[in-house]
């Protein structure tokens, strides 16, 4: 066998290259505080970044073109229909023979399509006529608002109990799991029925509270074990020696450190809650009409896929798209807030490096 | 070790009541059993509505009524267990006992698809970490992550079914298809084994010419609608299962292992003339074993022969190729099978099915065309399963080799010499799986509550039918009775997640310690 023998001055190089590189990651990170190191390696995750500005753009545009509620608050939209006007079908200059096609077009006159433009119609229409446009509008508004609902009960659920039954151990510990345990035991689908079955006539607002009630199993898990560890920390005990509360200690001084297990797996979760959402909703479960959701267009138009596609495509276009980003958005939260995180360094920070650790030899 | 599973055991009866509790309540609660013979102006309907009620226990509020339920279940001790009537008088037990088998078909390919497909393409993410094919992998799971499994279904059932049933009445495969098919295939292939440059478009341009190669010949065999491998293809595939195997678990360096298992493809040739008249119509499953079990035994026997010392990784390889390649006769005889399978006639043509777990057959007792009628109706589901799963499996397995990789253990090895194979394979690969073997486990366990919406949209009658029609006709002991299955397989999953934990690595002993 031949043994490569690297002379003195490469190993010394390739040494020096090593803490070269060290020093790349150092560099950055010197005098800013943990958030803006946070920001930063988060704006690094390009896809995050798009995934987070395409999400905005979405919800903006999905809750400003049709009629939206936040509670008191009632917004009027932009676009002409509305998901209860009945305009008339359209026949005739459709493909196929079919009725109430998408007269959305997105290839310029340049190149010999249609021009740029949304049309009467830009989805088509349904069956009886309506405008699908603001139906999918509807629907989008729909999931987002059961999927945000769903994402905040079920972090705060989570984030109380995992944080009570880390910092308090023992008993409080044993029976707060036990509970945990029941919760997982019965699949997400079969409560998210049983409730929806029972409370999706009382509007979807009602149905995402009970789900939220069911949704934080996991999140609990997650964050008891993070204040298992953190609660042994010396600056626990530096709180505790100082005379600082229990509820101090719980949210000024450990919830802080277990912020970023939080903020991510709610993330994922939120991801989670907009396709159990339109799950429940496609078996029936879920949102009922006249109410709108994704699932629930998916369920209704799924038999017309031959014929009339765009039915179809269009619900779940917005599925996809939310969850997709979320998930992106996820992934590069989970990035930004691990300290262990090792970022790649690119071929010519190594050249750099290297080059540094040439004039210093 | 034992009184740690025996409290483990008492504690999940613990789980097991306290959930049962809830959800009977939750859903005697949220239920009305005899809400729409309230609307009924049948003059009979007081004493029918009376009947029921009485049937149902109406008058026992629920959280009592919930202890009825459950006298029935415990019965399972003295070995009658109950699970009480449905609503049309029919025994619990005997509705799931028809639909489970169901749904574990439905569910068990998937699974193990989604475990071989993802766990392999993890290893090679992480291998080629910060790759390009790194980040179409990890894009690629974030889309199959973000599907809904009912559009996902309804697309499959278009293009895969549908659309394939058209094109098979007239199969001709279009050069521009070939084309097109070799270069996404190549692309694939050249950037999963390709690292460096060169490397990549030596890789490309053979796949690209064996694809379309291959197409040719499916194109000019009409492999499409009658199809065979025969005994020269078998005897190839055979040697190449050979080299393959060898290089994955031993490496070419191991020459008995090496022969022993080329020594296999003779072997599977002959075989397949002994054994090609006695797979008729008569076969069994039974059969197939004995078998598969003769294969090994002589395997072994080879294995044995060639090698002198270190017997163990030369016999192991020796079996996986000689299974693998027994195979070969199977799926040989399965392709003989779908010309005929074809020419059924409720078939006629269209072999792909969109609904249903089984078609009414003209040749019912015919062993491999019913068998191969279950395998292709399982062909939409098992794709739609497998897709949505198995993304999962590559971002677990690429994290967990990643966290691996940086063990010092693996240093230790790398530094000793030995080659990257044997880094990768041995000391990586095989503590990558001990993280691996939970999530296997509760994700079985978790896939049955999950085969609900699958079995609606494919139009099977497994659990998930079951526990609709429980939800919709409120039918409450029904409801409990999947329930109670599925619930009583999450949790033993997870208790027996647990040991095979403390089974595969030896540092993590339960129960002690407390």
């Amino acid at each position: 066998m031949k043994i490569r023998r690297k002379s003195k001055e490469q190993a010394l190089e390739e040494l020096t290259i090593e803490s070269g590189e060290n020093a790349i990651a150092n560099k950055e990170v010197e005098g800013l505080t943990q958030w803006q190191i946070i920001r930063r390696r988060f704006f690094k995750h390009k896809a995050a970044v798009a995934s987070l500005i395409f999400l905005t753009f979405i919800i903006v545009f999905v809750f400003s073109a049709v009629d939206a509620n936040f509670g008191p608050i009632k917004t009027k939209g932009w676009w002409k229909w509305s998901p209860d006007d009945l305009p008339d079908l359209r026949f005739g200059d459709c493909p196929n023979d079919t009725i109430g096609c998408p007269t959305i077009s997105l290839v310029p006159k340049f190149l010999g399509g249609a021009g740029i433009g949304l049309g009467e119609h830009p989805f088509g229409q349904d069956d009886i006529g309506r405008d699908y446009f603001s139906l999918v509008m509807k629907g989008t508004q729909r999931s987002i608002q059961v999927m945000f609902i769903i994402g905040f009960f079920a972090a705060i659920i989570g984030t109380v109990v995992g944080a009570v039954a880390g910092y308090y151990r023992g008993v409080v510990d044993n029976v707060l799991m036990r509970f945990t345990d029941f919760i997982i035991t019965i699949p997400a689908v079969i409560v998210g029925s049983v409730i929806g079955a029972k409370f999706g006539n009382l509007g979807a607002i009602i149905l995402a509270v009970y789900l939220g009630l069911f949704a934080w199993t996991g999140l609990s898990r997650l964050v008891r074990g993070e204040f298992l560890t953190l609660r042994e920390r010396e600056f626990v005990d530096a709180a505790r020696v100082a005379g600082a509360s229990t509820r101090r200690i719980i949210f000024k001084h450990i919830l802080p450190n277990a912020v970023g297990v939080i903020i991510v797996s709610v993330t994922l979760l939120l991801s989670g809650a907009i396709l159990l959402e339109t799950a429940l909703s496609y078996l029936g479960f879920g949102v009922v009409p006249p109410d709108v959701s994704l699932g629930l267009l998916i369920n209704q138009y799924q038999d017309a896929f031959t014929t009339r596609p765009f039915l179809f495509w269009y619900p779940g276009f917005f599925i996809v798209s939310i969850a997709l980003s979320i998930n992106f958005i996820g992934d590069g939260l989970r990035d930004a807030f691990d300290p262990r995180q090792k970022r790649k360094i690119t071929k010519k920070e190594k050249q750099n490096a290297r080059a540094i650790a040439r004039n210093q030899a | 070790m034992l009184a740690f599973i025996a409290r483990r055991i008492g504690v999940l009866f613990l789980i097991l009541f306290g959930s049962s509790f809830i959800l009977y309540n939750l859903a005697a609660i949220a239920g009305d059993p005899i809400g729409e013979l309230r609307f009924s102006d049948d003059p009979e309907i007081q004493a029918q509505i009376r009947e029921l009620e009485e049937f149902l226990r109406l008058d026992v509020p629920p959280p009592l009524r919930y202890f009825i339920w459950l006298r029935g279940v415990l019965g399972i001790f003295t070995g009658n267990l109950d699970l009480g009537l449905t609503r049309l008088r029919l025994p619990v037990s005997g509705e799931i006992a028809t639909a489970m088998p169901i749904t574990i078909r439905l569910v068990i390919f998937a699974t193990i698809f989604a475990i071989i497909v993802g766990i392999a393409l993890g290893i090679v993410t992480a291998l080629r970490q910060y790759s390009r094919f790194d980040y179409s992998m990890t894009f690629f799971a974030f889309l199959l992550f973000s599907l809904p499994i009912f559009w996902v279904a309804v697309l499959l059932k278009q293009y895969l079914a549908i659309q394939f049933n058209t094109f098979l009445s007239d199969p001709q495969i279009t050069t521009s298809w070939k084309i097109g098919i070799g270069l996404v295939g190549s692309i694939f292939w050249a950037s999963l084994l390709g690292s460096k440059r060169g490397n990549f478009w030596k890789v490309f341009a053979i796949v690209f010419v064996a694809t379309f190669a291959f197409l040719t010949f499916v194109d000019e065999a009409n492999w499409l609608t009658d199809p065979a491998l025969g005994p020269v293809l078998i005897g190839l595939l055979a040697v190449g299962i050979a080299f393959g195997i060898t290089y994955l678990s031993t490496g070419f360096g191991n020459k008995a292992a090496l022969y022993a298992s080329l020594t296999m493809a003779p072997l599977t040739v002959i075989s397949y003339f002994v054994v090609s008249n006695s797979l008729n119509s008569s076969s069994s499953i039974p059969q197939l074993l004995r078998y598969a079990l003769i294969t090994i035994i002589v395997a072994v026997a080879v294995a044995l022969g060639f090698a002198r010392i270190d017997r163990g990784p030369v016999v192991r390889t020796t079996i996986i190729t000689a299974l693998l390649s027994g195979h070969l006769i199977i799926v040989d005889k399965f392709m003989q099978t779908w010309k005929p399978y074809m020419e059924e006639g409720s078939v006629s043509f269209r072999p792909i099915p969109t609904l249903g777990q089984a078609k009414e057959l003209l040749t019912p007792n015919e062993f491999w065309i019913s068998t191969l009628d279950i395998l292709v109706h399982l062909f939409l589901p098992t794709i739609a399963l497998t897709l949505i799963s198995f993304a999962g499996y590559i971002r677990y397995s690429r994290g967990t080799l990643l966290e691996v990789l940086n063990q010092d253990y693996i240093r230790t090895a790398r530094a000793k010499g030995l080659n990257e194979r044997t880094v990768i394979m041995r000391h990586a690969f095989r503590n990558t799986l001990i993280p691996l073997t939970t999530i296997m486990v509760v994700d079985f366990a978790g896939i049955v509550g999950g085969a609900i919406i699958t079995e609606r949209v494919f139009g099977w009658y497994g659990m998930g039918t079951l526990f609709n029609r429980a939800i919709t006709s409120q039918d409450l002991n029904l409801l409990m009775g999947v329930f109670f299955i599925t619930a009583t397989l999450a949790v033993m999953a997870n208790l027996i997640a647990d040991l095979l934990y403390s089974a595969l690595d030896p540092r993590i002993r339960v129960g002690s310690g407390k």
